[in-house]
């Protein structure tokens, strides 16, 4: 029998070694995140996972559960944070939900829509980020990227070519192209690499997809991310990526 | 120069500015200057937005453009969607689908319904219904729905249906993303069909007894409409190769004001050709002109009465009907008359009720075959019949599927020059030598009003728009002021 830990009341199983966040979505237990990925050593970069545990914060992807843990997950105080680190991450980027092609099919427009962000709430930045279109197949819009390095990952991790990495430090921190030229045209990268299907957002895309995909049939039209979360992670956890899907799983949020 | 454009000594005139116009989509003002006795020497319609979309969709991927321009307005999205999609259709090399193309033509043929079901009822019925210089607290659509509860009630409802037809083809009322480079991103199912085919009876009946009221308000107040703000122009129009009134596709047909034909059929691809525009330093608007006319005589007009008027005949049979009638209409009075654009718009409406009907029953909707990529383009032009006129969406692309370089041309543009001269005329007629007051200056505004301008092809609060005219004296000292508030 495994030992259970306290989520906002319920009783959560757990196997040993695994974190807050593992076990509140294998047991059924939505708690709002953005880096983390069930494929993916856990990162504890968003902090949107926030929980209060025993009473201090922590983040719930990087904490390993522990039998007798009271955690507080969906209350006002936790959901404020997040609702204030979200805005904060459109205010630092330059996301134009209207426009942008990953609309209905992007986690951090899901989860402003699921904590019910309804302003903007900071002055937004307005970087100047161009775009890096050099790629015949692949184009990177800098612009909307939350340096969850989830690509970065990807693409050492699973596809183990590097093309992508952090660089600058504080509020310069920015992704980069590990190529001489910097540009992406410069890399092995491949569409079917995972590192094209983990971008949460719209940084990294198939070019000339675009709009195909009508509304109404987007990832999130139907139902909310917190509803979508819960589907996948179990799955996750027991079938890891495999070459034959291209790459691809339920969980990314890449295109399909 | 055209008269009443620009006065000879402004210095000792004084102004009167009608800031902002109201009950049209976008914001402009009109500025009068007038000497000491009341009589008119100047008079401009300035625009004074700037919006800068040229600019900034440059470095965006091409096929990001349909969705990202059509943010230029809020009243006819499509016009733009489907302009900016055609050009990205030279893009990709692509030759539509039956499917893609029937599919946009129903979404525009909605657009279009809507579109002129609000500028009739919504914003224009007012002033027609009541009067130019009626009580300006009941000169509104709520006075409309006291005064006339069905008519409002009809108006309310044919804009709803063709917000329908736009939600089933392009996924959102406003702001959707149905038409992609090469063709279309859904179909029209059975379901969705048969949901549309359910008011298009009532919507086709509504739309002829809305021909009928512009038909009577015309007949009713002839000599008004026959002469208010009336001018004689050239006019420009898409036209199918038949001649027919095609509001989706066709060549370019440019007449003079005597009827003389200059261009017919023209490749748009080609429109830098025989199309130009002028900037003048007192508004953020071009002025398009005809290059074989030039600058000063070569300004046109576009819209509903130009399309009406210049078609050989309309391919639907109650809209032809009422085109014939339009045309014979007391020796053809209203189609060179600027009120003359509401009976236009009003059978133009009608066409695209019976164009949706046939296109509903036309199974081509329900096919599969959504997009068609062929050999790529590094231009592309994509040109429609927007509500308020012929609409210019020009692109040109690199290696890269960057937009390197955007021209736009929409509607109001093309009648700028047009609208100016009507309001001259309008003041002319009935500002010069008189005292202001509200109903007066409102005369102005029901001229631009015909045109159904986009000042900004922006959303914004119908009928809440605040009106200030102020009366400065020779030294600009404020003598008086007329405030309205929203």
């Amino acid at each position: 029998m495994s030992d259970t830990f306290q989520l906002d009341g319920a009783s959560v199983p757990f196997e040993p070694g695994q974190t807050v966040m593992q076990a509140a979505l294998a047991g059924g237990h939505y708690i709002p995140h953005l880096c983390y990925h069930p494929e993916f050593k856990p990162h504890g970069s968003c902090k949107v996972c926030t929980v209060k545990i025993n009473g201090r914060t922590a983040a719930s992807c990087t904490m390993p559960a522990e039998a007798g843990l009271n955690v507080e997950s969906n209350i006002e105080e936790m959901n404020g944070l997040r609702r204030t680190l979200v805005q904060m991450l459109f205010a630092e980027g330059n996301h134009f939900c209207p426009s942008c092609e990953k609309s209905g099919n992007c986690t951090l427009q899901a989860l402003g829509y699921d904590l019910e962000v309804h302003t903007a709430g900071f002055r937004h930045l307005y970087p100047d980020r161009p775009l890096d279109a050099s790629h015949p197949d692949i184009l990177l819009d800098f612009n909307r990227c939350i340096l969850c390095e989830l690509c970065v990952r990807a693409s050492s991790e699973v596809d183990g070519k590097n093309v992508f990495a952090l660089s600058g430090r504080g509020i310069t921190k920015h992704l980069i192209v590990n190529s001489e030229t910097g540009l992406l045209k410069d890399t092995d990268i491949a569409l079917t690499d995972k590192a094209m299907h983990v971008c949460p957002v719209g940084v990294i895309l198939p070019k000339r997809v675009g709009f195909s995909v009508p509304i109404g049939a987007r990832r999130y039209d139907q139902r909310p991310i917190s509803a979508q979360a819960l589907d996948d992670a179990p799955r996750q956890a027991d079938a890891p990526h495999s070459p034959d899907t291209g790459g691809s799983c339920p969980a990314c949020e890449g295109t399909p | 120069m055209n008269e009443l454009e620009t006065a000879e000594h402004p210095e000792n005139l004084r102004r009167v500015v009608i800031e902002p116009v109201s009950r049209v989509e976008g914001h402009g003002k009109v500025t009068l200057l007038l000497d000491e006795n009341d009589h008119v020497h100047q008079v401009r319609l300035h625009i004074v937005e700037f919006r800068g979309f040229e600019k900034f969709i440059q470095g965006r991927p091409f096929w990001e453009a349909p969705v990202m321009v059509q943010r230029l307005c809020g009243i006819c999205p499509v016009s733009h969607h489907i302009a900016a999609s055609k050009a990205m259709d030279m893009i990709v090399g692509a030759t539509l689908t039956p499917t893609a193309e029937k599919v946009r033509r129903l979404m525009h043929y909605g657009q279009i319904l809507q579109s002129h079901a609000l500028h009739f009822f919504h914003l224009c019925s007012p002033d027609l219904l009541f009067g130019f210089d009626s009580d300006v607290a009941k000169r509104n659509i709520v006075g409309i729905a006291a005064a006339y509860p069905e008519i409002a009630k009809q108006g309310v409802l044919l804009r709803k249906y063709g917000q329908e037809v736009i939600r089933v083809t392009a996924g959102k009322r406003v702001h959707g993303t149905g038409s992609i480079p090469g063709g279309v991103n859904k179909n029209v199912s059975a379901e969705e069909r048969n949901y549309l085919l359910l008011d298009i009876e009532r919507t086709i009946a509504w739309s002829r007894d809305a021909v009928d009221i512009a038909r009577k308000l015309f007949e009713q107040n002839l000599d008004l409409y026959n002469n208010f703000g009336t001018f004689k122009t050239h006019t420009l129009n898409l036209v199918r190769a038949d001649g027919a009134l095609d509001l989706y596709h066709g060549g370019l047909r440019a007449r003079d004001m005597n009827g003389n034909t200059l261009l017919d059929h023209y490749d748009y691809g080609h429109y830098w050709d025989v199309i130009f525009e002028d900037v003048k330093p007192w508004s953020y608007m071009k002025f398009p002109f005809l290059r074989s006319l030039g600058p000063e005589t070569g300004w046109y007009r576009v819209g509903p009465l130009s399309r009406v008027t210049q078609c050989d005949f309309i391919p639907t049979p109650l809209a032809e009907e009422q085109r014939k009638a339009f045309m014979a209409f007391n020796g053809g009075s209203a189609t060179v008359a600027t009120l003359g654009f509401h009976w236009a718009r009003m059978i133009e409406m009608l066409h695209a009720a019976e164009l949706i009907q046939e296109l509903l029953h036309d199974p081509d909707l329900q096919g599969n075959d959504l997009v068609n990529i062929g050999q790529r383009q590094a231009r592309g032009v994509g040109v429609i019949e927007a509500p308020r006129g012929t609409l210019i969406h020009h692109y040109k692309v690199d290696d890269n599927d960057q937009i390197v370089r955007c021209n736009l041309i929409v509607s109001t543009t093309h009648n700028n020059q047009a609208m100016n001269e009507a309001v001259r005329q309008v003041a002319r007629q009935f500002i010069d030598g008189r005292k202001l007051t509200e109903g007066l200056l409102n005369h102005i505004e029901v001229a631009i009003r015909a045109f159904d301008p986009c000042l900004s092809c922006a959303t914004h609060a119908l009928g809440k728009m605040p009106l200030e005219v102020e009366l400065l004296d020779a030294e600009g000292k404020q003598i008086d002021t007329l405030v309205r508030n929203g």
